[in-house]
């Protein structure tokens, strides 16, 4: 397995790559380009490249309007200002207009660390997908994030892509990310007994539960959500059939992400006993990543009980 | 042409602006009386514009950021020959392109959909940086509310034209004084918006927005300004040319019944 490394550098190596390319992309962002880091960008194309300062709201207004004019657009901020701050932006003049804009934000989840609760966002997922015409988009690794950030570009509409802070175990390689399709989740390993759906750094943790629990002779099927709108329904729905239990893991808040997602499915179109872990309806706090993880229940032991919950019943 | 015949344009334009809020039984006539001036002033003489290609690159962009008087735009567009004047009779009705606020694509000459107030200003730079970018000629206007100057996002998008120097960028104020609630100054005073938007690096421009000479040639001084945004504050009044809309907030968005509807045709000059 290679080094670590965070997703938000696979999307400046994707951006840099993506600017010799297309001749229409625009970076923007909102003072944080060294953090966010557009700045790799702004070096290799300081003309188009645009520092819209400390005023996210204007930044994706200003979005808008260069997409209205033909350009394709990737604003980045930190994903709790970019669509918290910027959601009725986003919402009236990206999404309503349906215009080529890419939402990158970065420094997503608890992951963000010893910042604390105001930077640390579990509602973006929620918020993002109740856009019409919103694809929203969760890498789990830098190579995934690298091929997603260049298909979200290379595609017309709207884009939400969350990227985080950390450094992240890599499980993908250039060439298996470029197979992922936006829309598809990826099946990392089979399994009959239970399946997890994983999105963002929690693919990581389901791989590592689903170890863990085949020594034990549970047969775990793990699948990266890495899009979450439109959801691969087909792939949830056999998941259901074949397995019987789902169990979901995302930074992010139970109420309005992925499990969300994936229950508003399920329980309509095949009702499946389900398990959510993510962030339950509370605020983080500061500390290390790997700290805040297993305090607030987002690590793969959490799987692990989880899984075994669900065994149970 | 002369004055008269720009004051003529207007007159007609207000009929309809009338004729189309009294046919939704709703919408928002006095923000569109009051505009009705600057943006026959924009359609008929200051914009490079052709109804007959609505979408070429160097063309001049309208966003009406005041979108909730999209029923002066649409009368403007439809004077002016972008689409037929019949269709002014299906705002805000079910299926209809004229929206109660202006949605883009929807309708040739809508360049952004607004009515989120403070959202077209800030498409609008990005709309002049994009040009600015290509080298493109085409000029950015956009028409801003005074109500809508309370809203944060005007000031970070006039900080941000002042500092990438968008000459190519002119807003108007719509100066009536009036929003929903009152008076400006009695609902949160936003005044002196010369002096803020002067310090925004903006290049300021005072006029008489019921006057097409004083409006054409504070359309000519911004288009002298160089390396930097213009305003144009434009004095209006809200419900201008209607005797009991004129200046009551009362008529910022209410609809007349069928005996004024009447007489505020009459009043202007129009047929029932």
């Amino acid at each position: 397995m290679a080094d670590k490394k965070a997703t938000r550098e696979a999307y400046a190596e994707a951006l840099v790559e993506l600017g010799k390319e297309r001749q229409d992309l625009v970076v923007l962002d909102a003072d944080l380009a060294n953090s966010t880091m557009t700045g790799k960008f702004r070096d290799a194309y300081p003309d188009r490249f645009f520092d819209m300062g400390i005023a996210e709201q204007n930044m994706y207004g200003v979005a808008a309007g260069l997409a209205a004019s033909g350009k394709v657009v990737c604003a980045s901020s930190f994903a709790m200002f970019a669509t918290g701050r910027a959601f009725e932006i986003i919402r009236n003049s990206i999404g309503y207009t349906h215009l080529n804009v890419k939402v990158c934000a970065t420094h997503a989840g608890i992951t963000v660390g010893e910042d604390g609760a105001t930077h640390q966002t579990f509602e973006d997922i929620a918020i993002m997908r109740t856009i019409p015409g919103m694809t929203v988009l969760s890498p789990s690794d830098a190579p995934s994030a690298k091929a997603l950030v260049k298909m979200a570009v290379n595609t017309d509409g709207p884009f939400y892509v969350r990227l985080g802070r950390a450094k992240v175990p890599q499980f993908y390689t250039d060439e298996t990310a470029a197979a992922l399709q936006i829309g598809k989740g990826n099946v990392l390993r089979e399994g009959k007994d239970c399946t997890v759906i994983a999105t963002g750094i929690m693919v990581a943790e389901a791989l590592a539960a689903a170890e863990e629990l085949q020594a034990e002779g549970i047969d775990v099927r793990v699948i990266d959500m890495h899009t979450i709108k439109p959801l691969d329904e087909e792939l949830v729905m056999k998941a259901a059939k074949e397995t019987g239990r789902i169990l979901t893991a995302e930074e992010h808040s139970v109420i309005g992400g992925l499990g969300s997602a994936v229950a508003e499915f399920t329980s309509v179109n095949c009702p499946v006993k389900m398990y959510m872990v993510g962030q339950h309806d509370t605020f983080g706090e500061s500390g290390k990543p790997e700290e805040l993880k297993a305090k607030y229940g987002m690590t793969a032991s959490d799987i692990y009980k989880g899984v075994h919950v669900l065994m149970r019943g | 042409m002369d004055y008269r015949t720009y004051e003529d344009i207007a007159q007609r334009i207000r009929v309809d602006v009338i004729k189309e809020v009294f046919g939704a039984n709703s919408g928002h006539p006095g923000g569109s009386l009051s505009s009705a001036d600057i943006v026959t002033a924009l359609y008929f003489k200051v914009m490079n514009v052709d109804p007959e290609d609505p979408l070429r690159p160097d063309r001049d962009k309208l966003i009406f950021s005041k979108g909730h008087a999209a029923p002066v735009q649409y009368a403007a567009l439809a004077e002016r020959g972008f689409f037929p004047k019949e269709e002014l009779g299906t705002l805000r009705k079910l299926g209809t392109r004229l929206q109660g606020h202006p949605k883009m694509g929807a309708l040739p000459g809508i360049e952004m959909s607004t009515g989120s107030l403070g959202q077209g200003f800030s498409a609008a730079v990005g709309m002049a940086l994009a040009n600015k970018l290509d080298g493109n000629p085409g000029r950015i206007y956009a028409i801003l509310g005074d109500g809508e100057l309370q809203e944060g996002i005007i000031w970070e998008a006039a900080m941000a034209a002042g500092h990438y120097g968008l000459d190519g960028l002119c807003a108007i104020v719509d100066w009536n004084g009036l929003q929903i609630d009152g008076k400006n100054d009695d609902v949160m005073k936003v005044r002196p918006i010369d002096e803020k938007f002067r310090s925004f690096g903006f290049n300021v421009i005072m006029c008489d927005g019921h006057n097409f000479e004083s409006l054409f040639k504070a359309f000519d001084e911004a288009k002298e300004a160089k390396g930097r945004p213009s305003v144009i504050i434009a004095s209006t009044h809200k419900g201008q040319g209607v005797s009991f809309m004129a200046d009551n907030p009362g008529w910022h968005g209410k609809a007349p019944d069928e005996e004024q509807a009447k007489q505020a045709v009459r009043e202007l000059g129009g047929e029932w």
